[in-house]
């Protein structure tokens, strides 16, 4: 028996999860994916958002602007990357300049600091590369940028290394509600907690569903973006059109690892599980984005990639006890700026469970920080040389765009909630991230996988245990 | 801090071909850093045949053409170190790399060469709708796979791109019990070489889809299937036209990319037509004793001609070493016109030319009986007919020096006519 069990290991699940390891609870966390931070917090756009957009009086307003300001704790005490980089709302036009002004009001409301809106002549002068059509800006020195998945993947380590226990592929079917309890009949059986919380993003209402009325429906809205190369001098904050109504307009971010992304456009789409790109959404992003700036090289594109956004029908936040049914609470309607807001929402979470159950008690032996992260390409030359004397496989090199080492890669693997896929690998340190994409090291990290893991390399999945990559030995085929 | 005359990066085919003429041009202490496990580099993983018939004058497998040449630079006892990753070239010609065996070495180098070849571009770079499973590879990731590891990559297998990998792939996969059922080439024509679509496409009944492209891709897990899709001139797919094939397997064969980071580090210019550093006739860049070679200047489509380059390069190191290089006298920049997309060198100071000023160039479309038309400034030097041209061939043209002395011309230009 659990005390918590956590349905979905995105990012708001692993926060979650890792917020209530402080307290002497039993915690489980299941996904149906073969890794944490699989699905929609793999495919965002990455940023921090400072929290003028989003509606004041409702719950993104409440939890966006603290949210933001714990990242700089939780970063360093998990070694995740995160640059907080500010971020620019352009305008082209009067009405652009309305909204500008608007969403500066908005800011004040939800207690937004150091917001100012720039004209022209100050917009040029920050971001050169911008067009000279702009107008004006609101301008937001608290926006940042992060590596989202890292963070899930840190936030999951931290979890376990306090206690919580973590099931990849396990998905759950349906629900048992019991007198005092719940549960979870899974593929991978059954698994009962006294407490649930849903953090299932697009099928939280599914999940909600198992267990209390309906009341809100998941809509998912789908975005696509472009990921460019590295070692381009674009711009230097995350640049926003003004938003519409669809979405938080076409960005320009530069990502925590040196690349930019484009995106992303917003489509509702029926199909919960479908991440494709469209051709004709992405011709849509780099149109659009091209307003914003013509220096956009989009022959660097090393890759597209779309993502789903757990919109509710709600039009807010859901963070509360289902209805009907004590101690299931839901996180649902998790969407922009959900990744910004998770780490008030976790606090704002335990809260809860400490009333639903009366009192939760802080455990004495709570490790909030993570072991450090070797990223060799990063450091100086002499750490370096004392890296690879102490250990020579970081001498060893295996992506070469990237300059990732085998010592980075075995460490990925072996740390708690390691990596068991090539996917998981290039999520943790970066093989297959840049501009070949895995062309060269593809064939190597699949080899070190196999060793580590004690496995034949057909055996060595993509991403979950069914993606295959390879068939079998040559000569063997009928 | 160590010390050598040369340091040659990349061990491949153009690096081994460099190094040992440089020895044989009185180079003394030269060292080859290889990142991979063995030198000989992407030859290793081509065992097919067609390798060395201007070279050797016989066809040869790409393992067998790079063993000639490490059997020669073994036994001049030229150093090389393999596992060796070089992370950055100064413009002072300071190498910094890292092995496990020595660790962070920084090497001081009289002359550089680069010969770090390229890569494939990917399906991000050509931005293929649909969804991101497993079993999308890169032509030359599967080869690796299966000639190099042991391992097949897919059963049912769609190619798109008509470079000659892709080509090589159809074939290679074939014989390993794998159905390729099509290849799919955006362009009018094939991108590789004609005997590559005879002997392993044709003969293998595997169809060529010219003028088609990949319109989606569909599973979620590994590949389900593809979709294509004629294009119209504008390469815009025409509805009505789609094709499905259930597969489990899609190779990629849309062309290759000079690998140029460490070339940027060092200060080198890149031509934008190229991808690859502006080089003179010695193969020299724009920074002073760093030179290039082989596919990391240009993407060339027989190995022959790489070995040829980067023995010039290897000859213009050894004179740059051994100050010979004349850096004044007559010189001129070359510049493609009309159906030209590009020319290597892209400068040539002619006293450095010894016998012959060898040019090469690709054009932007097929062409039928046409001429290749060489000017110095607006003075014709020489016209050569062509029955066939096509920027899936790369075309090597001679020019004997005496022919260019003594004439002041800022640009030789080289165009495509056609006839009236």
């Amino acid at each position: 028996m659990y005390d918590v069990a956590i349905i979905g290991a995105g990012v708001a699940g692993t926060f979650i999860g890792r917020e209530l390891s402080k307290y002497q609870l039993k915690i489980l966390i299941v996904d149906r994916e073969n890794d944490v931070g699989n699905e929609t917090t793999a495919a965002n756009s990455a940023i921090i958002h400072a929290g003028y957009d989003a509606k004041a009086n409702g719950l993104k307003g409440k939890f966006n602007a603290p949210g933001n300001a714990m990242y700089d704790e939780i970063c360093e005490d998990l070694d995740v990357p995160f640059k907080r980089i500010g971020s620019l709302v352009i305008g082209f036009n009067d009405t652009d300049h309305k909204t500008i002004q608007n969403l500066y009001e908005n800011g004040l409301k939800n207690k937004v600091p150091h917001m100012r809106i720039l004209n022209h002549d100050e917009v040029l002068e920050m971001e050169p590369h911008l067009n000279n059509t702009v107008y004006s800006a609101l301008y937001a020195p608290t926006a940042g940028i992060i590596s989202p998945w890292e963070l899930a993947i840190a936030l999951a380590e931290n979890a376990i290394e306090n206690g919580a226990e973590l099931k990849l592929e396990t998905t759950v079917t349906d629900i048992k509600k019991e007198e005092d309890s719940y549960t979870l009949i899974t593929d991978k059986g059954d698994f009962t907690a006294k407490y649930v919380i849903n953090c299932a993003g697009v099928h939280t209402d599914v999940i909600n569903n198992m267990v209390a009325e309906p009341y809100f429906k998941i809509r998912p809205k789908k975005g696509n973006y472009y990921v460019l190369d590295k070692g381009i001098d674009l711009v230097n904050h995350v640049i926003f059109q003004c938003p519409t109504d669809k979405g938080k307009g076409i960005l320009i971010a530069p990502t925590v690892h040196g690349n930019y992304l484009i995106g992303p456009d917003s489509e509702f789409v029926e199909d919960k599980d479908s991440v494709a790109t469209e051709a004709r959404c992405l011709e849509y992003v780099k149109e659009t984005s091209l307003l914003s700036s013509t220096a956009i090289p989009f022959n660097k594109v090393i890759r597209s990639f779309a993502g789903l956004r757990a919109n509710s029908d709600l039009d807010d936040f859901i963070i509360e006890e289902a209805k009907g049914a004590k101690g299931f609470i839901n996180v649902a309607g998790f969407e922009s700026p959900g990744l910004s807001s998770i780490p008030a929402v976790a606090h704002y979470v335990v809260e809860l469970m400490d009333k639903i159950a009366g009192g939760l008690t802080p455990r004495a032996d709570f490790n909030p920080k993570r072991r450090k992260v070797v990223r060799f390409n990063e450091l100086p030359e002499e750490e370096k040389k004392q890296l690879i004397k102490e250990n020579p496989l970081y001498g060893k090199v295996i992506c070469r765009c990237e300059t990732i080492t085998e010592a980075e890669i075995i460490d990925s693997i072996h740390r708690k909630a390691g990596a068991n896929s090539v996917k998981a690998v290039k999520k943790r340190v970066r093989p297959g991230a840049g501009r070949c994409q895995g062309g060269f090291c593809g064939p190597r990290v699949v080899e070190i996988l196999a060793r580590e893991l004690g496995v034949d390399e057909k055996d060595v999945p993509y991403d979950s245990t069914d993606a295959y990559i390879l068939t079998g030995k040559t000569k063997n085929e009928k | 801090m160590e010390n050598y005359d040369l340091v040659v990066i990349g061990g491949g085919p153009a690096g081994l071909a460099a190094a040992i003429e440089a020895r044989k041009n009185g180079v003394e202490k030269i060292l080859v850093i290889e990142r991979d496990r063995e030198l000989g580099g992407i030859l290793q993983q081509c065992i097919h045949n067609g390798f060395g018939l201007h070279v050797f004058n016989e066809e040869l497998s790409g393992p067998e053409y790079a063993g000639r040449f490490i059997t020669e630079l073994m036994s001049m006892d030229i150093e090389y170190k393999l596992d060796t990753m070089v992370l950055d070239v100064t413009d002072d010609k300071v190498i910094h790399a890292i092995n496990q065996q020595d660790g962070y070495i920084t090497i001081q180098a009289k002359a550089v060469i680069l010969s770090m070849g390229c890569r494939e571009r990917t399906a991000g770079a050509i931005n293929i709708p649909g969804t991101r499973p497993s079993g999308v590879f890169t032509a030359g990731t599967a080869q690796r796979f299966i000639n190099m590891e042991g391992y097949m990559v897919g059963k049912r297998v769609v190619i798109l791109g008509s470079g000659d990998i892709g080509l090589i792939m159809a074939r290679r996969m074939t014989l390993e019990g794998a159905k390729v059922l099509a290849v799919v080439e955006v362009l009018p024509y094939s991108g590789g070489l004609t005997r590559n679509i005879v002997q392993c496409l044709d003969d293998f009944d595997i169809p060529l889809y010219l003028s088609h492209t990949v319109i989606d891709i569909k599973g979620n897990k590994r590949v389900e299937g593809v979709t294509i899709a004629e294009v119209d001139e504008n390469r815009k797919p025409i509805p009505g036209t789609e094709i499905s094939y259930d597969c489990d397997t899609l190779l990629l064969s849309v062309g290759l990319i000079p690998e140029n980071e460490l070339t940027a580090q060092a200060g080198a210019q890149l031509d934008p037509h190229t991808n690859g550093p502006f080089v003179n006739e010695s193969m020299e860049t724009s920074r002073d004793g760093i030179f290039a070679c082989g596919n990391v200047v240009h993407v060339h489509d027989l190995v022959d001609f790489v070995t040829e380059e980067s023995r010039r390069a290897g000859r213009g190191a050894a004179r740059y070493i051994q100050n010979k290089l004349v850096s004044n006298g007559q010189a001129f920049k070359t510049k493609p016109l009309n159906g030209v997309s590009y020319i290597v060198p892209q400068t040539v100071r002619i006293e450095n030319v010894e016998k012959n000023l060898d040019l090469f160039l690709r054009v932007r479309k097929v062409y039928k009986n046409v001429k290749l038309v060489i000017k110095g400034d607006d003075e014709v030097i020489k016209e050569i007919k062509k029955r066939n041209l096509a920027p899936g061939e790369m075309e090597h043209l001679t020019l004997p020096v005496n022919s260019l002395t003594g004439k002041s011309f800022e640009y030789l230009t080289i165009e495509v006519k056609e006839e009236a």
